[in-house]
């Protein structure tokens, strides 16, 4: 039997959509799945957390103000992964989780790799890319705690077998008195525009490239993109040329997404823009140029300006 | 100040790259400066010339002999001198914290005041090895920062979150610092750099001369793919509005995300 903890990522109070594929991931014969959650309440998640198949919810409520602090919850995450004697642990590969996982296993000395598509714990191996996203690498962990960071909606969210009808127990993990003198949190920031859905975690991804010619005909993406809950990404001419902040570049040097369906707005295609999006479902480019590279490493092509067939989508939308 | 930048000699993101026998790469393209060290060199160069006592830009680097290349560029973009750990061996970034660790401690009397790297690698992705830096010096960490404030006994540093959040930390000094790409514009050389900085020393250690502990952990490449596209492109025609209408029935029916 292995014991697994899984690092619950919650977004106000909710466990964030990704988690749950990273739970089915995590899941298997002779392992046993303790979820941690740092800053929710338990009690409100249990039964969502139960028909993932998870039986043991460890409470590590910390105080609000450690929750911000990412050494203080790699502190609380470490105490717990020796309390219950946790083999490997799980986290996403979200900004938040780039900033703590690592730190983990630092800590502990242990091996982790980021952004898996696959884990396979028979083997203790994981798949990430490497080389910018043109090579999938399959990695052997060593050592008495792996670490994995799951890239977000690699895997398709499966609750258990309703007829199993799990109970999850609820243990108290005290973790008070942590604290960290080296490194303190003096300002948290939102992004401008709270209602922004987040560009990793989406389902939905619209991004514009340079056919989309200015700054102000992003605002159009964005008014779909409410539509659709889906995120707005951009490629690095459109970043380079001032029309979107770096923090939505998508690509070798921007993020690296896998929603499940990417719709890509006079984008050519380089290779540097593929290594941040390749991995994604379904892939629907609009182009003028036929010969743009994407066009013909897509899943749907449409040869038109987007200026004009995004406006019309979000028509569609909005008219139900 | 003593300002390490780690360093690493990574292929160019542009060439293709071909796998030959199954964990390797062909190694036989054009290999550079990591791009995130890039802004990792342009920043430490800025702390240099802001402060008053005297300070210096060394980059270190863990890599096979020709990653002295890398070293050069960096010396061109302003740091003052390199330090190559030789190897042929692949190392996980367990192995290459301990290294630069070594590396960075072989003199006494030149303890770094501050550590850079870049967020992360384009070749190997891994995003951890300024964490493990860190955990081996004791020092603090914060990564993918797009701002860096050095004050007398700390730095002020943002860590860029995504979809625009981003938390301010307080690292007290010396700390490690995990370049992002908003950090700054990399500060290309000019050809009177370039020549300027060929009289720059490159001294070159050995990883098997260098006092390492062995890590009880470790992380191996056992398999390496293509990452295959096997994507079939269809076409959607017609006017503006019924390719709006098809874009929406792939987003409901197929997708399922609607």
């Amino acid at each position: 039997m292995k014991n697994i903890g899984i690092v619950i990522e919650t977004d106000n109070g909710k466990i964030k959509e990704a988690v749950w594929g990273m739970i089915a991931m995590a899941r298997g014969n002779e392992i046993e799945l303790f979820a941690f959650v740092l800053d929710a309440d338990v009690n409100v998640l249990k039964k969502d957390l139960e028909s993932f198949g998870i039986l043991k919810i460890v409470d590590i409520s910390l105080a609000k103000d450690q929750q911000s602090n990412p050494v203080v919850k790699t502190k609380a995450l470490i105490n717990a992964i020796k309390e219950f004697n946790i083999n490997a642990l799980f986290g996403l590969s979200t900004a938040e989780g780039k900033d703590i996982l690592p730190r983990v296993a630092a800590m502990l000395d242990s091996p982790l790799v980021m952004d898996c598509i696959d884990v396979d714990l028979e083997q203790n191996s994981a798949k990430t890319s490497q080389y910018s996203g043109k090579t999938i690498a399959t990695i052997k962990l060593s050592g008495d705690v792996l670490l994995f960071g799951v890239r977000p909606n690699s895997v398709e969210p499966i609750k258990v077998s309703a007829a199993e009808k799990p109970t999850a127990e609820i243990i108290q993990f005290d973790c008070e008195g942590l604290y960290c003198d080296s490194l303190k949190v003096i300002n948290t920031m939102a992004p401008d525009q709270s209602a922004r859905i987040n560009l990793v975690e989406a389902n939905i991804i619209i991004t514009g490239g340079r056919g989309m010619k200015n700054k102000e005909n992003f605002t159009m993406l964005f008014q779909c993109a409410k539509k659709l809950n889906a995120a707005v990404g951009a490629s690095r001419v459109a970043v380079d040329s001032g029309w979107a902040p770096y923090s939505m570049q998508v690509g070798q040097t921007g993020e690296k997404v896998s929603p499940k369906v990417y719709i890509a707005c006079g984008i050519s295609g380089s290779i540097q823009h593929f290594a941040g999006m390749k991995t994604s479902g379904i892939v629907i480019a609009i182009n003028t140029d036929e010969n743009a590279a994407i066009m013909s490493n897509c899943d749907y092509y449409v040869m038109a300006d987007a200026l004009n067939i995004i406006p019309e989508l979000t028509k569609l939308l909005t008219n139900g | 100040m003593q300002i390490y930048v780690c360093v690493k000699h990574v292929p160019d993101s542009a060439v293709n790259i071909t796998i030959i026998d199954k964990s390797h790469i062909d190694e036989n393209v054009t290999f550079l400066l990591n791009p995130y060290d890039e802004h990792a060199v342009t920043e430490a160069v800025r702390i240099r010339d802001a402060c008053q006592e005297n300070s210096e830009v060394i980059v270190v680097c863990l890599g096979k002999a020709d990653a002295e290349n890398t070293i050069r560029s960096a010396l061109a973009m302003g740091a003052d001198r390199g330090l190559l750990i030789v190897s042929n061996e692949e190392h996980d970034s367990i192995e290459t914290a301990r290294a630069l660790k070594a590396a960075m401690a072989l003199k006494k009397t030149e303890k770094p005041s501050l550590i850079f790297t870049g967020k992360e690698s384009i070749d190997a992705e891994g995003m951890q090895t300024m964490f493990r830096l860190g955990a081996l010096f004791d020092f603090p960490v914060a990564t993918n920062v797009t701002r860096v404030d050095i004050e007398e006994t700390r730095a002020i540093v943002v860590s860029e979150l995504s979809g625009g959040n981003a938390n301010t930390y307080e690292l007290s000094l010396p700390c490690v610092i995990g370049a992002g790409r908003g950090l700054n514009t990399p500060k290309y050389p000019t050809f009177p750099d370039i020549v300027k900085s060929r009289k720059r020393p490159v001294e070159k250690i050995a990883f098997t001369d260098l006092t390492i502990d062995s890590p009880k952990a470790g992380m191996k490449i056992i398999q390496l793919e293509a990452l295959k596209q096997s994507r079939n492109p269809k076409e959607i025609t017609g006017d503006p509005g019924s390719v709006a209408q098809k874009i929406l029935s792939i987003l409901e029916q197929e997708a399922k995300v609607v």
